[in-house]
């Protein structure tokens, strides 16, 4: 009997989610596909990041299964150019690509399919190249990791006032893929939130030369911990810093996701782009009909800059008051995350910086970023530009 | 104490050379039952009829021109990998070099392109990058060849190292090269292949010429006979007079010099660019199979290579993980590898205490 009741309970819950997604479909526009091409997969912190803004935007949408097609693990070669021709094949509306180097092969297949659009995640030629159909987006994720500074800042100051270090041991390490504008302005903007609240901090940073290598990160982040550093937070897409850390009972703050299932004990917080509201704007231009931004920035305000939960575990007490009053000021405008009083180059103040905004292949410093003593980064193009090598961090490679 | 001998249930024997049709019968049966293993696999990750597994692998080669040229060219790039593993492997010299020799000949050609693609007519720069990939593919063969000779230094070890030395020098130039730091050389615009029907056309009739010039090569030249008696037995070719050092060196030197052109064929053709990790991207290594699996004949491999290439390319669009391709052709390899087994052997069974004599009454 009690079979009988489950079976028939489960019959009208299988018809019952069949009407739902039938009916969710009727809203969409059924022939809009959307192509995504991804450097590796889910193993990555980094792709899967994209896969899940995905999905997001999918189920908010409304799309189905088939109106959104996958191509993992593509290389930054001509595969790419390959697998967007191939997605074009497919019947996709809008190609995107989620890797630095995919950008000059989608550009490739941009000026050939005219009628498809390419929209590129990190990348920086949009904006000089003046096609109808190829954008780039990023997110002014400097903030999300000015603020996951600002915890790890309150982590240490924790460790001083508890007698653990002296206030001049205060040493973070940063594991680094590429020394490149990108990870540059994210380390900074890091240690700028961290020296916010604890003055004397000081920050090591390794470079790895790879986007996603296991081994070497859990190498440079063992290092940097063998170094004297006491807190670790990387910008490199394995979860071989959070291991390490750990392993090693070392504080981290992570990126693209919260590790707080592998590290229950060590993991603070984790700033990440949340890719969905682009997923969702690009969807909506397309189907009204209007152009996509050649160069799309998005903020803490749109909903693409995003902080994780706080593990309370291993985050200092008032940890998440603290990051809600300086969001707050972010927000407001009230505080710069590059403000140019809060840092020196080379012992000097800084009044002036000529960036390379303009991509060539020379890498010419092109576009005077500094404005009333701010930084203002990602305003002349929403890829960071900012690549100034300021005092207090040590790059070690 | 009486030793108590333990014996297993069945013990193995040498087969004797079975006919050509059977042969053929177990390895097809291997790969049929090999691909049906990967279907029922792909069913417990994207839960869709196994069907849909080879219709998915059908559609995503054959289904439109374009794919279907582009799965020639992948078969061309993989095929001309494998021709230049070949000469080394018929002589018993374990190049697994082929990888970090196909990317220092990219390297080379591009560097060349850096460099000089300003100041050179197309023409004369593409040969000057021709010639560049083919010396340092080669002198990647070469080095490994005259440890081996001179001091009989294990080739494996060599060329495998060899391959992360190609990896770190193409990581280091583009670190000068790239001044903005990212480690992605933008493609360049200049050095790029004639477009012959299309830009993959040229690239596969290159390869086409390569395969018929090393199969002549390997059959009706004395070079190519000497290859195969050193690879029979060093001794014997002693015996008859070869040179053997300088024949390993020679070989060596051709077989880089080989992979440096797909080096150059990647580059000129396809990328413009160099990079350790996309560049040959494990080609180095899959060519190995696709040569052992055609018995070392250059003819042949135009179908091995093929075939391989029908695996990952028609497996790479199920929405699976990144790794799902390299999962399916080493289980079918493992299948291969595994009926040469049962192909060359044959396992018999006893019977309780009696002693299988294996005759018949």
């Amino acid at each position: 009997m009690f079979k009988k009741i489950l079976s028939i309970c489960l019959a009208v819950v299988m018809i019952a989610s069949l009407c739902a997604v039938m009916t969710s479909c009727g809203e969409t526009k059924d022939d809009f596909k959307l192509g995504v091409i991804l450097l590796h997969d889910e193993a990555s912190t980094y792709d899967l990041n994209f896969i899940e803004a995905v999905e997001r935007a999918k189920t908010e949408l409304g799309l189905t299964e088939d109106q959104v097609i996958y191509k993992k693990g593509i290389p930054e070669s001509n595969a790419c150019y390959e697998a967007a021709v191939e997605l074009v094949g497919m019947g996709c509306d809008i190609i995107f690509a989620d890797s630095f180097g995919h950008e000059e092969f989608m550009l490739k297949a941009a000026k050939e399919f005219t009628d498809v659009e390419f929209c590129h995640a990190t990348g920086t030629m949009a904006h000089t190249e003046k096609l109808d159909n190829f954008h780039n987006a990023f997110a002014s994720i400097y903030e999300g990791r000015f603020l996951a500074g600002v915890a790890a800042g309150l982590k240490i100051n924790e460790m001083i006032n508890s007698g653990k270090i002296t206030a001049d041991k205060a040493k973070m390490g940063y594991v680094g893929a590429h020394p490149y504008a990108e990870v540059i302005s994210g380390y900074t903007s890091f240690y700028l939130g961290a020296k916010s609240v604890c003055p004397t901090v000081t920050m090591d940073v390794q470079f790895t030369g790879s986007w996603y290598d296991e081994i070497k990160e859990k190498d440079a982040a063992t290092a940097l911990i063998n170094n004297g550093c006491i807190l670790i937070s990387q910008h490199a897409d394995s979860m071989g810093a959070p291991t390490v850390c750990e392993e090693k009972n070392v504080p981290n703050v992570s990126y693209n996701g919260s590790t707080v299932a592998s590290c229950p004990n060590t993991f603070i917080v984790s700033s990440k782009i949340d890719w969905t509201p682009y997923f969702v704007y690009i969807y909506n231009q397309f189907t009204k009909g209007e152009a996509i931004a050649a160069d799309w920035t998005g903020t803490i305000a749109t909903g693409s800059v995003v902080l994780s939960e706080v593990n309370t575990k291993a985050a200092a007490a008032g940890t998440v008051e603290k990051l809600d009053e300086v969001k707050a000021k972010l927000t407001a405008g009230e505080l710069h995350v590059f403000d140019a009083s809060t840092f020196t180059i080379g012992g000097n103040a800084v009044t002036s910086y000529k960036a390379d905004v303009d991509t060539d292949s020379a890498f010419t410093p092109d576009t005077e970023v500094i404005e009333g003593g701010v930084f203002y980064e990602s305003k002349f193009r929403s890829a960071p530009y900012f690549d100034a090598r300021i005092d207090g961090i040590t790059c070690l490679n | 104490m009486k030793n108590r001998k333990f014996e297993l249930p069945f013990h193995i024997v040498k087969r004797d050379t079975m006919p050509l049709w059977k042969s053929l019968a177990v390895r097809v049966a291997a790969i049929v039952i090999s691909l049906l293993l990967c279907s029922v696999l792909s069913v417990l990750l994207i839960n869709k009829s196994p069907l849909v597994f080879f219709e998915t692998m059908f559609k995503a080669v054959f289904s439109r021109d374009i794919l279907i040229w582009q799965f020639a060219k992948d078969t061309a790039v993989l095929l001309c990998i494998a021709l230049a593993i070949t000469p080394a492997f018929r002589m018993r010299f374990w190049n697994i070099g082929a990888e970090g020799q196909t990317l220092i000949g990219a390297l080379a050609a591009v560097t060349v392109a850096f460099y000089l693609g300003e100041s050179l007519p197309n023409g004369i720069l593409l040969i000057v990058m021709f010639a560049a990939a083919v010396l340092a593919g080669g002198l990647w063969g070469f080095l490994p060849a005259v440890f081996k000779a001179k001091w009989n230094a294990n080739e494996t070890l060599f060329t495998l190292m060899m391959n992360y030395v190609a990896m770190e020098l193409v990581n280091f130039c583009i670190s000068v090269w790239v001044q903005s730091g990212s480690g992605v050389l933008t493609p360049l615009s200049v050095g790029h292949l004639p477009t012959v029907l299309n830009s993959y056309f040229l690239l596969i009739a290159i390869v086409l010429v390569i395969t018929v010039i090393i199969h002549i090569y390997l059959r009706q030249t004395k070079q190519g006979y000497e290859i195969s008696v050193v690879g029979e037995s060093e001794n014997t070719a002693r015996y008859v007079g070869i040179e053997v050092n300088k024949v390993i060196i020679r070989t060596m030197i051709i077989s880089g010099a080989i992979c440096g052109i797909a080096g150059f064929l990647i580059v000129g053709a396809l990328d413009h660019t160099v990079s350790a990790e996309s560049t040959v991207g494990g080609l180095g290594f899959i060519a190995i199979m696709v040569s052992w699996l055609a018995k070392f004949n250059p003819l042949a491999m135009i179908g091995t290579s093929a075939f391989i290439t029908f695996l990952r390319r028609g497996t790479k669009n199920l929405a699976i993980r990144a790794a799902f391709p390299d999962i399916v052709v080493g289980t079918v390899l493992f299948f291969i590898i595994g009926c040469e087994f049962f192909i060359n052997y044959k396992i018999k069974f006893r019977k309780a205490n009696t002693t299988d004599k294996g005759g018949k009454a």
